[in-house]
């Protein structure tokens, strides 16, 4: 297996399940493990692999949580550009994802906080403040049924006979 | 009370030995499964939407005998990644699954009395099917040495130059073995020479993870003797909407469709434009499914040959056939009911599929990553436990044996 294709394997074994240990993973490619560990570093290094984290449906839980869709529309002048717009506005740990989009407005943020009045304190405070920002629509979430590619709805009910030809 | 009894064909076919395991799997707890035939994902989104939306636009008739035109023509294409040419007119008849292209080539092409050779083991149902249609089945033992392929040799040896009819099977349910062009041009070689016709079950052509399927009735002078059997089950995981097909020269699908025709009518309807989306758009699907499989194949191999449960290298399907560790002397059977009670684990013993799988086992790694981790996680510590019970003088010796 070349390198290219260690890397695209390694990506989506991770991506189906972030929590495979090396030697597991190496199992997969058919390569040594210290091949596997190595390769690991490298998309890690490399800034392909950015992070590793649950995927948690938090309706199931008793934590006060709530997220927001934002748009956000920006307006630029010659000393400013997207990117020092998303630099100050990525630094608060309420905003867990911001991308900037093609359509109507300029930003997407996932914006996250312990109640609805928290988000709007949030985006009326910090947000709309920036000076470049000249207008947010906020969009709380009330249902998730997807994320990341986990559906949180379906069944992941094995309805297969447990032993077939 | 009844007034029935079997007719003598019936009688003569035993049951199936899966049904027993699958027996005891039901009523043992927590069980993982590697035991079963058919992939964990379920048909992709759009062929599964594209039998809803044949259902709503009340598409619920009868389709022509031998499958919808559309259909036909775009199995006429996909098969062409295998060199393999077939008319959508009168080469192509589309069933109700594999199972009753197979079947139907059996009744087709088998005369009372013919024996027909399949190579074992193998797939459970040519056996039967062929008993059902009076012929004899002639099996052709392969085995580890040969990596599961057939021979020429074997052929020979079992007296297969008497038989009708080959039934060949590779990709190969239970091993995983597949046959490379120039294994199945020897055992062209012998057909041509022998004259015998070949029924060739290739239901998972599209699951092979070093080379590209070859098929047989590509190879020169086979494609007038072979009929090639091939469905929607395994590559796009649509195991129940029982779809599937049969190509083969004019005459032979004549004779073919006219078991079909009166046995079956037409295949499920919804089934075809399901299959006809999947060829169409589920190219990537079928990649993803495949890569999938793919790691899980090597993951399970090599774990296998670390706990010392040789394990060959199998090249397609979703199956590995490890040996039965030392110290069950072989026993198929004993080893995997020891497994089920004490670790939970099921399995399908190899001497179930045919003489040549007795002292291996079927592993089905047609289930989630993290499950198999578990399910082999649980045969190392099992197989670790008998050893140790087994008193031997130099405990682990067993495990690094080699044959
Ligand atoms: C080798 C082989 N052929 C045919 C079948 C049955 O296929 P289908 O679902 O198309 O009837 C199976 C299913 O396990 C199989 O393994």
């Amino acid at each position: 297996m070349d390198d290219a294709a260690v890397r695209r394997q390694l990506l989506a074994a991770l991506t189906e399940d972030a929590r495979q240990e090396p030697e597991d993973l190496a199992r997969q490619l058919g390569i040594g493990e210290d091949r596997a560990a190595a390769a690991l570093s490298a998309l890690e290094e490399d800034g392909v692999v950015r992070g590793y984290q649950a995927v948690v449906d938090w309706d199931e839980t008793d934590a006060p949580y709530v997220t927001a869709e934002v748009e956000l529309n920006v307006e630029l002048d010659r000393e400013t550009s997207y990117e020092d717009v998303a630099r100050r506005v990525v630094k608060f740990s309420e905003v867990e994802s911001l991308r900037l989009v093609s359509g109507d407005f300029d930003f997407a943020a996932t914006v996250s906080g312990e109640s609805m009045n928290d988000i709007s304190h949030f985006i009326a405070e910090r947000i709309a403040t920036i000076p470049e920002v000249t207008q947010t629509v906020t969009h709380f979430v009330m249902e998730t049924y997807k994320d990341r590619g986990v559906e949180f709805e379906g069944t992941d009910e094995d309805d297969r006979l447990s032993v077939s030809p | 009370m009844s007034e029935f009894e079997p007719s003598e064909r019936v009688a003569s076919v035993p049951p199936s030995g899966i049904r027993r395991f699958f027996e005891l799997a039901e009523e043992a707890d927590d069980v993982i499964s590697l035991g079963v035939g058919e992939p964990d994902f379920s048909a992709p989104w759009a062929a599964r939407e594209a039998a809803i939306d044949a259902l709503e636009r009340g598409r619920t008739s009868y389709t022509a005998n031998r499958g919808l035109h559309e259909l036909r023509e775009a199995i006429a294409d996909r098969v062409e990644a295998w060199g393999l040419e077939y008319d959508p007119d009168d080469e192509i008849v589309v069933t109700a699954g594999a199972s009753e292209a197979v079947d139907a080539s059996m009744r087709a092409f088998v005369d009372p009395g013919d024996p027909v050779a399949v190579h074992e083991p193998t797939y459970i149902s040519y056996r039967p099917t062929a008993m059902f249609a009076g012929g004899e089945p002639l099996a052709v033992p392969t085995s580890a040495d040969d990596e599961f392929v057939l021979t020429p040799e074997a052929l020979r040896d079992a007296g297969a130059d008497e038989a009708a009819v080959l039934v060949l099977c590779y990709p190969n349910n239970p091993t995983g073995a597949t046959a490379s062009r120039d294994q199945l041009a020897a055992i062209a070689a012998f057909c041509r020479e022998e004259d015998l016709l070949v029924v060739s079950d290739e239901i998972y052509a599209s699951l092979t993870y070093e080379d590209d399927h070859t098929s047989i009735a590509s190879l020169p002078g086979m494609r007038e003797r072979t009929v090639v059997v091939n469905g929607f089950s395994k590559a796009y995981a649509m195991t129940g909407l029982r779809l599937g097909y049969a190509l083969g020269p004019p005459d032979a699908m004549r004779a073919l469709n006219r078991v079909h025709q009166y046995g079956m009518l037409s295949a499920p309807t919804t089934a075809q434009y399901a299959a006809l989306e999947a060829l169409r758009s589920c190219a990537d699907d079928l990649a993803e499914m495949r890569d999938a499989f793919d790691r899980r194949r090597r993951f399970v191999v090599s774990r296998f040959n670390e706990i010392g449960m040789d394990c060959f290298e199998a090249t397609g399907a979703f199956y590995a056939f490890p040996e039965v560790p030392d110290g069950f002397d072989g026993d198929d059977e004993a080893f995997a009911e020891e497994l089920l009670e004490a670790a939970s684990v099921a399995l399908v013993p190899g001497s179930v599929f045919g003489e040549g799988g007795a002292g291996h086992l079927r592993v089905s790694y047609a289930t989630g990553m993290s499950e198999l981790k578990e399910a082999l996680a649980r045969i190392e510590r099992f197989v670790a436990t008998a050893v140790d019970d087994q008193s031997s003088p130099e405990p682990g010796s067993s495990m690094s044996r080699s044959r």
